[in-house]
């Protein structure tokens, strides 16, 4: 058996180097994956990985594939760091897109210029107003808010699913689950011509810059990573845990909020029950994977696009089911997790006992 | 000429309560060793899948039932080499496992969908199943609901009662004492998680065989999150699982019957009833902090690594 040693001291070194060697792990337990599903593990590792990137729309839909991730991302890392575990950001994108989307149907004439940004901000304080919920149970009533915030992802998507199939349902849309299609003026406009790259592509990468300004430069940001590492420091410092509680959350669900505006302003164009292939979640992934550090979410993003393009394409090339991306991205936090020990701990091989027998 | 109606109306509660009281025990055992494993949505699915695809090729539920158990085992195995070996954070671990499951668990089940196997056999006892009213209470159900039920009396027991629920117990609540008098922390953290893991697999099983005798993608639909409250709503003691494990049930239940009774409200709002009591039970509970804070395992969620 190997043994673990403590380092005492926090390796830089393997901060970084542990995501790497994580993918590099889950790329080749995917191999064998693969080739237990009966395909060969080569041609499905191009299938998935490399094919996506090399057609001629994959580097612009990877981004566009991105940009919810990286949003959510950025505010879970801030929420992560200070212990706030807030997991239900899927429901929070799915109030986003409710409250922004819900603007869009009912003003679909206004002038583009104010319905774009007043989308935007619904989609932020539908996001907000989902997690204000855990957010005001955990600080007034102590309830833990990873199950609080997880339980109303079911009520967000079974709200989403009485609006489509109700009140908001398309009447000309043959009985369908879903809405009319956004008019042009509540549609995100396009920033590559060709592309489906939207104005959210660019609102995420600005999402990932602000969020390092905050986390290095502010007192907010320094009082987050204190609460993180030494809660009782932070205690004797006197910040207010219910403060960096709130804060954590309303950033995290507010941003969760904008991605959901943009996805259904952009790539889906209308509300139905399928406006999300799991984002809330696998933004987890990417908030970890990226260190818990706004730059490095933008990375984790565009690294997790990629599990979903690739999905599709095995999907298509190699008829395998779209679950594939799921055990992807589990085994890449899987991996992940077990790699960080490196940060703190040495592997030792066993010493023989000296003397013996 | 009610007592029909209110039979079955106990039969159904009995089945919509199983699954969340078997996956709950676990969880609490696992809880108490000082292991909080938010993966229990993640190994349930698994188990359910696993359990339907050995029943379907051997035909067998006993079978099944078992191979649904390993399948949890090994997902909390996985589960354990990354907190207990490794150290990672269990909660984000927990999310990796669920993750994974769900993943796993549509993998192998999308050549399942729309594949039937016949229900668990109901216990048959002559004589006593024919008993008017609490005939087909007592005796009438499949074993694993008299299971689930003994499984919560035969934990109290062993935590309350036994030395080595003694141990495990001290090992939850303080994992430095309980090493230093020798008794091995991670081992017995093992154990634990992969009982967890097994009654969550179970769980699963009777989702897949008994509750629904077929397998859909994401079928156990958050019971596994609703049965990490259920610990909390317990404040970790096995008797009360057993009270909320029926609330929920009977919750589960009423939101079924009240759709099929044709009222005139949306059915997602009554599907929504179950996860709205579980964060109003939450609450309820949680904000008497020194109670949760006498009953929760003190080391609950905290890795532990022995010096030297």
């Amino acid at each position: 058996m190997l043994r673990l040693e403590p380092r005492g001291a926090y390796s830089r070194w393997w901060t970084y180097a542990s995501p790497v060697l994580a993918m590099a792990l889950t790329v080749v337990t995917s191999a064998i994956i693969f080739s237990i599903l009966g395909k060969d593990p080569l041609e499905s590792l191009y299938v998935f990985l490399v094919a996506p990137l090399v057609s001629s729309s994959g580097l612009p839909e990877l981004f566009v594939k991105a940009a919810p991730l990286i949003l959510i991302g950025v505010g879970l890392s801030l929420g992560f760091r200070a212990n706030v575990w807030n997991i239900g950001a899927e429901g929070q994108y799915t109030l986003g897109a409710v409250f922004a989307g819900g603007l869009a149907l009912a003003y679909p004439d206004a002038p583009a210029l104010l319905l774009i940004p007043a989308m935007i901000v619904l989609g932020c304080v539908g996001g907000m107003v989902w997690a204000a919920i855990p957010a005001y149970l955990r600080t007034h009533w102590n309830a833990n808010e990873i199950l609080t915030s997880l339980m109303l992802t079911y009520v967000a998507q079974l709200l989403l699913i009485y609006l489509v199939t109700g009140p908001w349902r398309d009447p000309e849309g043959y009985g369908f689950p879903q809405t009319a299609l956004f008019s042009m003026n509540a549609t995100a406009p396009i920033l590559v011509d060709g592309t489906r790259v939207h104005l959210g592509v660019l609102v995420a990468l600005l999402a990932g810059i602000l969020g390092w300004v905050v986390l290095t430069r502010s007192v907010i940001g320094f009082q987050l990573r204190v609460l993180g590492q030494a809660p009782r420091a932070a205690r004797f410092a006197g910040f207010s845990q219910n403060r960096l509680i709130w804060l954590s959350l309303l950033t995290g669900g507010g941003l969760a909020g904008v991605a959901g505006m943009f996805e259904v302003a952009g790539p889906v164009g209308q509300l139905t029950p399928q406006i999300s292939p799991g984002y809330g979640f696998t933004a987890i992934i990417v908030a970890f994977l990226g260190r818990l550090h706004p730059i490095g979410v933008i990375f984790g993003g565009l690294i997790l696009a990629l599990s979903y393009l690739g999905g599709e394409t095995a999907q298509i090339d190699l008829g395998m089911p779209n679950a594939v991306t799921g055990i992807f991205q589990g085994v890449l936090l899987f991996f992940l997790l077990a790699c960080d020990v490196l940060i703190l701990y040495r592997l030792r091989l066993p010493r023989r006992a000296a003397g013996g027998a | 000429m009610d007592q029909v109606l209110v039979v079955s109306f106990i039969l159904s509660v009995m089945t919509a309560s199983t699954p969340l009281l078997l996956a709950a025990t676990g969880e609490l055992v696992t809880e108490k060793a000082g292991v909080l494993n938010l993966g229990v949505e993640g190994m349930m699915l698994v188990g359910a899948i696993v359990g339907f695809a050995a029943m379907v090729h051997t035909g067998s539920a006993t079978l099944g039932v078992l191979c649904a158990m390993l399948a949890g085992m090994a997902m909390a195995l996985i589960f354990g080499i990354l907190t207990l070996t490794f150290l990672a954070n269990q909660v984000a671990t927990g999310l990796a496992l669920t993750i994974f499951g769900t993943g796993l668990s549509a993998l192998v089940g999308s050549g399942y969908v729309g594949t039937a196997v016949p229900p668990l056999p109901k216990l048959d006892i002559p004589g006593l199943s024919g008993l008017p009213f609490l005939g087909p209470i007592l005796f009438g159900q499949d074993a694993l609901v008299y299971l689930s039920i003994a499984a919560v009396f035969a934990v109290a027991w062993f935590l309350r009662r036994s030395h080595r629920g003694l141990i495990l117990r001290a090992i939850g609540d303080s994992h430095d004492a309980a090493h230093a008098i020798g008794y091995p922390v991670i081992l017995i953290r093992y154990l634990a998680t992969l009982f967890g893991g097994a009654m969550a697999g179970l769980a699963g099983a009777y989702m897949s065989l008994a509750y629904s005798t077929s397998w859909a993608e994401n079928m156990t639909a958050g019971r596994g999150w609703i049965a990490l409250a259920l610990v909390v709503f317990a404040t970790w003691r096995p008797g009360w699982l057993l009270v909320g494990a029926y609330l929920f049930g009977g919750i589960m239940y009423l939101s079924l019957y009240v759709q099929g009774l044709g009222i005139a409200l949306p059915s997602q709002l009554v599907s929504a009833l179950p996860y709205v009591a579980t964060i109003l039970v939450l609450v309820l509970i949680s904000r008497d902090r020194t109670k949760i804070r006498l009953n929760a395992p003190a080391c609950l969620g905290r890795p532990f690594h022995a010096a030297g």
